[in-house]
């Protein structure tokens, strides 16, 4: 996106790195505006466009776009009608129409539905506290040009690019309460000391949230780095010229500059706390304790439980929740590039 | 993953198949009716050929299949084109699969799935396969077969069982004697506890084996008859018969193995092997992580002791895997020939010789090369008045598996909390059972 932008003929939106690291959802239509805006430049005012452009800026603007309304419109679609019915997933007159019925289930009758919001409220509540305060401070130490600076970038970073389904599976060995790591060191694997870190609903949200954090840190840290790189370092002198200490600078000249970075730490971190599902579904399948919406929408719908009007109920709840995290920053970022 | 048991999982299911369930998680994500065109062959009808969907992707019962399809061959002239998938993963698509193009035979469980399948139109009925076959097996056998219309649906190969394992060199060291009471039984328990054993070995991670401790203690307190209505979603959860199985449950949970909910089977199977827990109370394929041969001859089991006089030790939970006819074969004629093989003692044989933890289905299978602990498995579903399958193939699997499984799991972390659980869980069934 940032390249497009560079060749553009300058009327192209300016695309901040923050748009770069995450992609609105239209996407795609930016990117043939831009390339359209491309094409025509060389042609000049002479004659609008070839047949063979037309062609070409119908098929960039057209597959994207039927594959997004294909695969995000009408899926989306799709599910938001099926919340309103039952259906077992076999042949399509037997989807039946109940209204508000799986809703009403759902608020009411379903034991795991309000943990499971909770849950990932908690999620994002513990990623914005712990880890993303933790990658600000490994940023800031790691921008100092300290020795084997890169050697620890890699270290902090390389959980980002495990897959959670890995860390999940690694965290249960060291969590597994006969064999696993912590209970062998406390001696906690004996009968009557037993610390059940993957079953105990008090304590297996905090250990998955463990492991989360260990990830979500190293993905902060790179975040905040680059947004680092990008102060200017005559700030910081001009701010030391000032006798400010190293406190004080950070606090009121550095941690200002950074707010584009945060709004992305925010979104991402909103993300991460509502996709939540592989760690969990690795660690414990979401037993009690870890519900999960993500969790329960999957064990409604997939496999030979086929509660599809049911789970996609719950989808829609969840697609709501995205809905209202998503369009606030949506209509702040139009605000921001429309002021621009 | 959404780790469907159905009574007998595949040998090292936990790791192998956590991974692969992802992956066809992701899958199915992708888009659920694209599925359907993944089954099936793809060839045409071709006489001399019958095409065959397995979910035997581990190596051992692959092997012992392909034995079984070769001298098919051998004896008709017809190939077995055999479209094998993750055992799991099978299990996950199954809804999808049957709808597509499936093979004309493919491998399934016999239970309230089966019934489910063939009253959906999704499977064929062969009863003139059974006309030929019936003689092969029990009678408990031909009704596990017969789907809810009467007519057969179902060629059963082999059986497992859930009893009490234990092993022989533990209870001669101490003494103890097998129980056949529950006051016998709480007895062995608070012994076992002073000796410093794990009473019962239990691991409830996957959330299905404590379906299979609740299917022992409901069918022994309450009879085979409730158990089916229950299954059945007939009887009622706050029924005070149901709270009767939930006490008893209650008195020997403190003698299980703490922390259940956090541990696999496997890992309470090793408390078993290890000789540090007394018994565990699972199926037979338990035998399967006894890999040293010493171990594997020492292991012996026991029916669930009575409970209630009435009904004794009568039901027998033995899950059976077998074959189904899909609805609409492209070699129909091939396939029935296929069928009616499998349901022979010679195909049985084939497939027995693989795996030492389960039981022919026929009765007319020589048991001469069972092992001690086949035989006795055996005995004990041959003396059965009743059978049944395991909870999530004998009820609803969308309600075993989002309601029941976590209620259980639930239980037997705050076995106090039972008055809430039942009523939750008949709230829950209400709506499932009325959504046909």
């Amino acid at each position: 996106m940032t390249a497009t932008t560079n060749t553009g003929t300058g009327t192209g939106t300016t695309s901040t790195p923050g748009t770069a690291a995450v992609p609105p959802p239209d996407n795609p239509k930016h990117v043939t505006k831009n390339q359209a805006k491309r094409l025509r430049a060389p042609l000049g005012h002479r004659r609008l466009l070839t047949r063979r452009d037309r062609t070409t800026l119908g098929l960039m603007a057209g597959v994207p776009t039927i594959l997004h309304v294909m695969l995000v419109w009408l899926t989306a679609l799709a599910s938001i009608a099926l919340a309103f019915t039952t259906w077992d997933g076999i042949g399509f007159d037997s989807i039946k129409w109940v209204g508000l019925d799986n809703f009403k289930e759902l608020f009411t009758n379903n034991p795991q539905f309000w943990p499971a919001v909770e849950h990932n409220v908690v999620w994002f509540v513990v990623l914005i506290l712990i880890p993303t305060p933790l990658g600000l401070f490994l940023a800031v130490q790691l921008d100092k040009k300290i020795r084997f600076s890169k050697v620890y970038q890699t270290a902090f970073f390389l959980p980002v690019v495990l897959s959670m389904a890995v860390i999940g599976f690694v965290w249960q060995l060291v969590y597994n309460p006969d064999t696993g790591l912590i209970n062998n060191l406390i001696g906690a694997n004996e009968p009557g000391h037993y610390i059940d870190w993957i079953g105990d609903p008090d304590l297996n949200l905090w250990s998955v949230l463990i492991a989360a954090s260990w990830r979500h840190t190293g993905y902060m840290m790179i975040l905040y780095l680059a947004g680092l790189k990008g102060v200017d370092p005559a700030l910081r002198e001009a701010s030391s010229l000032d006798g400010a200490n190293e406190w004080q600078t950070f606090r009121n000249v550095i941690f200002p500059t950074l707010r584009l970075t945060n709004t992305i730490v925010l979104v991402v971190t909103i993300i991460e706390a509502l996709r939540a599902f592989d760690l969990v579904f690795v660690f414990n399948k979401g037993a009690e304790g870890t519900e999960l919406l993500s969790i329960l929408v999957t064990n409604n719908i997939i496999g030979e439980s086929s509660r599809i009007g049911y789970g996609s109920a719950i989808a829609v709840v969840l697609l709501v929740i995205s809905l209202a995290v998503i369009i606030p920053y949506l209509i702040a970022t139009f605000r921001k590039e429309r002021r621009a | 993953m959404h780790s469907f048991s159905l009574g007998r999982p595949m040998p090292a299911a936990s790791r192998r198949s956590v991974l692969r369930g992802i992956g066809g998680a992701a899958v199915l994500g992708a888009g659920i009716p694209l599925l359907s065109a993944c089954g099936g062959s793809g060839t045409a009808a071709d006489p001399k050929t019958v095409s065959l969907g397995s979910n035997a992707s581990d190596a051992v019962p692959k092997k012992a299949f392909a034995e079984i399809y070769a001298a098919f061959t051998k004896q008709s002239g017809l190939t077995v084109d055999v479209n094998t998938k993750d055992h799991n993963t099978f299990q996950e698509q199954i809804n999808s699969y049957l709808q597509g193009t499936p093979d004309d035979v493919f491998n399934w469980f016999a239970g309230y799935r089966m019934q489910f399948f063939a009253a959906k139109g999704l499977a064929s009925p062969i009863d003139d396969v059974w006309q030929k076959i019936g003689g092969n097996f029990p009678e408990a056998m031909k009704a596990l077969s017969k789907g809810e219309d009467g007519k057969y649906y179902f060629v059963p190969i082999s059986t497992s069982l859930w009893g009490v394992f234990y092993r022989k060199s533990v209870f001669k060291k101490y003494g103890y004697e097998v129980p056949t009471t529950w006051d016998q039984l709480v007895a062995l328990c608070k012994q076992m506890k002073k000796d410093g054993l794990v009473p019962f070995a239990f691991g409830d991670k996957d959330a299905w084996p404590a379906l299979g401790t609740f299917d022992q203690i409901n069918f022994r307190t309450n009879g085979y008859d409730f158990h089916v209505e229950l299954m059945a979603g007939k009887a009622s959860w706050t029924d005070a018969k149901v709270r009767t199985a939930f006490d008893h449950w209650a008195e020997i949970l403190p003698y299980h193995q703490e922390g259940a909910v956090g541990r696999t089977w496997q890992d309470a199977a090793q408390t078993l092997i290890s000789k540090k827990a007394g018994m565990y109370l699972f199926g037979s394929f338990v035998a399967q992580q006894f890999t040293n041969k010493a171990d594997l001859d020492d292991l012996d089991f026991f029916p669930f002791p009575e409970i209630n006089s009435a009904y004794g030790q009568d039901t027998v939970e033995a899950p059976t895997d077998g074959f189904m006819l899909s609805k609409a074969p492209k070699n129909k004629a091939g396939a029935l020939k296929l069928l009616e093989f499998l349901g022979t003692p010679e195909a049985e044989q084939i497939y027995l010789k693989s795996d030492p933890s389960l039981v022919a289905a026929s009765n007319k299978a020589d048991t001469s090369s069972y092992t001690a602990l086949q035989k006795k498995a055996y005995a004990t579903i041959a003396g059965a008045k009743h059978l049944t399958q395991f909870m999530d193939r004998d009820s609803r699997p969308d309600f075993t598996s989002t309601v029941m499984q976590p209620a259980l799991q639930k239980f037997i972390r705050d076995p106090k909390g039972v008055d809430s659980l039942l009523t939750s869980i008949e709230r829950q069934k209400k709506t499932i059972f009325a959504s046909a």
